[in-house]
């Protein structure tokens, strides 16, 4: 491990990591993030050292297990540098191929790279699959280039040359003032000017400061935190140490949910390689800084993103909110002025450091600078991290990023900003992400979920699911928060389950206000969000749960019935065989008949009748037709 | 259980008070759950009340106040795994197992919880069986690889079963 003293000590290691590096050399990168774990990287990277010793061309290529490259649907994920042919869905049988034809043969293995879903045509190269293309990849890029646990990585892609900047050549006021004129705001929900709250914590009186990650990622369907703290802990890292520096803290935390193992891991080995070699600790590089980290893990609580929550956790009390003010900033952690921001934030400040407030603030709209990172997941092809200039609208997201809305089925909705957000219709699809757009029109940017949603989603259901969740997350504290949601998810469920009843969806937009009003933090503040905003666009797919007893997207269980259509039927037995509560009844060759009572409406049925037949439907609002026994 | 596993745990945090979280999640990884001699002695070495720490194990999802199964099984309801049918799965978990979510069966074998997020939403629906994760499931697999697991489990009980029965015989005779 080099140990740096000075800053002249890690330049010179810098050029000498990067003189040793052969630029031209075939390197294969394999993402290793959470998603890619999952489909199987771990097999893949055991299956490429194996290959590479085989064919006896260890000397010739490089490998390199890789941070998240976004594209998590179509993961194991493998690319292959210089050129950047992208290989997509890699299993450990198809090494062999790609390492014979890719490295040696200098060739393209065709039936692994992307392929548009709807043309059929076929892309070799990362940088142009659709997907990547219309991104901008301020943040995530490094993670293609960088093993997140080594610090040689890092160093190579100019790591830490901010924090030397800063150190040696900046003020603390000075570094407020980039932070400041760069205009960033806090990527994990609310939206507040980073700059203005690193002043205030850098002015509060008082001799012991802190500074904090928030990496609880709690907001369901959202997972841009997880993916940056996995692939560059370093980014994060030196970002928190900008901010020690810029507001006089000497100790920092990372909060960290248990529920990602693998970023509580890469953050532990950054964390130690940063502290061996001289770039943590006492008198860095010889600035006179001290800085020290410390890990907690996060024990399964929402809540505990809010920040007060959060420093309550870090002492080891249970995580419930404090009324603010006091602030943070000038009482948070142990009573000591605290600033906490998000993962992202950090990540954001060594780009505005080494590119100047004014090249970051170039970037993006008016009130809302730089990029953003969307978790873009759901009824969509292309599910994965896509990070955008800030101004992009949200078609551009869904149809040109994520290739609109899978099987030929109508987009309905996108979600966005998490439980504390809102349900946007096709007609505001043209809304550009930026801090205020997506209030005004009734959503929120929240910490970058973007969940899209086909007409086979159900609206009302979807209000249901979050302010069930938020009912589970509620720490119980304050009562408007408590009870509120309590009663509107009463109200919901009765309307999907059939029960609902005139002058329910009034009842709703009252106790929706008043939680909204009197709640003492953002969780109570916000959880009517998804009620209101359904209630605002959708408001026709409650009347029809209410009056006609109709789900409209066919969603509801306790709304429909499947049926199969004598005068389809072939009686060919698919349904008979896959309905796992035998409720479907019928001869071979004879028309087969779906028993009400024992239905678990699990939709099987559907699912296996052929398309040729096409003998299932599904109904809602209306009576189901009495079976009639005929011949086939 | 072995309280010198706790000591040990509560020693490499320092003993600190402020580690109280950070050290219950220690016990409940390694022995799954956190038995109450355990979390006695937490108080004791902390000098942290016991009401604190009920209200720490009792306020965070990860703590388990009774022992989990030999298999623990994760369904994901996250957004993303919602819209895209994890209750149809979560059912299915529930048919076969036989087990609620957030609860275990008399014999130890399952343990069923649902998680809100687990951050992998491009996959979902997602279920993970012993740290295995399973992506894009439909309910037809998902009972599959339960069905496949339990036959297991009733193979090694059912063995178990034969093994002691033996152990009866032989020593019935040897009595005799």
């Amino acid at each position: 491990m080099p140990q740096f003293t000075t800053p002249a000590e890690l330049e010179a290691y810098r050029r000498e990591v990067l003189s040793g590096r052969d630029s031209a050399k075939p390197c294969i990168t394999l993402c290793s993030g959470s998603a890619c774990h999952a489909t199987g990287s771990n097999k893949v990277a055991a299956a490429i050292a194996l290959e590479i010793e085989k064919q006896g061309v260890a000397a010739e290529v490089d490998f390199r297990r890789t941070g998240c490259h976004g594209f998590c649907e179509q993961g194991p994920i493998v690319v292959i540098y210089p050129q950047g042919v992208c290989y997509l869905k890699v299993q450990p049988e198809d090494i062999e191929e790609i390492i014979t034809k890719s490295i040696k043969e200098q060739q393209v293995v065709e039936r692994l790279i992307y392929a548009d879903p709807n043309t059929g045509e076929r892309t070799p190269l990362e940088e142009e699959i659709p997907f990547y293309k219309n991104q901008q990849r301020l943040i995530l890029g490094s993670n293609l280039k960088i093993d997140p646990k080594n610090l040689d990585d890092y160093i190579a892609v100019g790591g830490f040359q901010a924090l030397v900047k800063v150190l040696f050549e900046m003020t603390s006021e000075q570094v407020v003032d980039e932070v400041k004129s760069a205009k960033l705001r806090g990527r994990g929900g609310a939206g507040f000017p980073s700059g203005v709250k690193w002043d205030f914590a850098r002015q509060a009186p008082g001799a012991q400061k802190y500074v904090v990650v928030n990496c609880d990622e709690g907001d369901p369907g959202a997972y841009m935190d997880r993916s940056v703290m996995e692939g560059n802990p370093f980014a994060v890292l030196e970002g928190l140490m900008i901010g020690a520096y810029a507001i006089g803290a000497s100790e920092g935390y990372v909060y960290v949910r248990q529920e990602y193992p693998l970023a509580v891991e890469n953050l532990a080995v950054a964390l130690k390689k940063a502290a061996e070699s001289g770039l943590l600790g006492t008198d860095i590089l010889g600035s006179g800084f001290d800085f020290t980290v410390k890990v907690h893990r996060g024990a399964g609580a929402f809540i505990c993103g809010e920040e007060t929550s959060l420093l309550n956790s870090l002492e080891g009390k249970p995580g419930e909110p404090n009324a603010r003010p006091p602030f943070p900033a000038t009482k948070g952690l142990w009573g000591k002025p605290t600033n906490i921001n998000n993962v992202e934030t950090w990540a954001n400040i060594p780009l505005i450091i080494n590119k100047g407030a004014a090249a970051f603030s170039s970037i993006g709209t008016e009130g809302s600078k730089g990029t953003k990172i969307f978790s873009l997941v759901g009824k969509v092809n292309n599910t994965g991290l896509v990070e955008v200039p800030m101004g992009a609208t949200l078609r551009d997201i869904i149809f040109k990023i994520g290739g609109g809305v899978p099987g030929g089925k109508k987009f309905k909705a996108v979600q966005t900003g998490g439980p504390s957000g809102g349900c946007l219709p096709e007609s505001l699809l043209d809304t550009k992400v930026d801090f205020d757009e997506l209030t005004k029109a009734g959503a929120m940017m929240g910490s970058g979920g973007m969940i899209v949603m086909d007409e086979d989603t159900c609206l009302v259901d979807i209000a249901r699911y979050f302010l069930k969740f938020l009912s589970d997350e509620s720490c119980g504290k304050c009562t408007p928060c408590r009870e509120g949601i309590r009663q509107m998810l009463k109200i919901l469920t009765n309307m999907t389950e059939g029960r609902g009843k005139e002058g329910d969806i009034e009842l709703l937009q009252a106790l929706a206000e008043a939680t909204l009003g009197s709640s003492m933090c953002a969780l109570g503040k916000t959880a009517p969000n998804p009620v209101l905003s359904t209630l605002t666009h959708f408001r026709d797919e409650y009347a029809a749960h209410i009056h006609n007893r109709k789900c409209p997207a066919l969603s509801c269980k306790e709304l429909i019935a499947y049926y199969i259509e004598p005068e389809k039927c072939k009686g060919c037995g698919a349904c008979f065989r896959i309905c796992p509560a035998a409720a479907i009844e019928g001869e071979k060759k004879q028309v087969h008949v779906v028993t009400q009572h024992k239905c678990t409406k699990c939709g099987g049925c559907l699912e296996a009748c052929p398309a040729a037949f096409d003998a299932v439907r599904v109904l809602s609002g209306e009576p189901v037709p009495e079976p009639v026994a005929a011949e086939a | 259980m072995d309280i010198g596993i706790i000591d040990e745990i509560i020693d490499k945090h320092g003993g600190e008070s402020g580690a109280l979280i950070q050290i219950l999640l220690d016990i409940q990884g390694a022995v799954n759950w956190l038995p109450k001699e355990a979390l006695a002695r937490v108080s004791e070495k902390l000098s942290v009340p016991m009401s604190r720490i009920q209200h720490i194990t009792t306020f965070y999802k990860t703590f388990s106040l009774t022992p989990k199964g030999r298999h623990e099984i994760h369904v994901c309801l996250g957004t993303a795994c919602h819209v895209r049918g994890a209750q149809d799965i979560l059912a299915t978990v529930e048919e076969v197992t036989g087990v609620k979510p957030g609860e275990t069966d008399p014999d130890l074998n399952f343990s069923v919880e649902t998680v809100s997020c687990l951050g992998c939403c491009a996959l979902g629906p997602v279920m993970v069986v012993d740290g295995e994760y399973h992506g894009n499931v439909k309910p037809a697999e998902t009972a599959k690889v339960l069905s496949q697991l339990k036959l297991t489990e009733t193979a090694e009980a059912l063995e178990k079963l034969k093994q002691s029965e033996t152990a009866e015989v032989l020593n019935l005779c040897a009595c005799q």
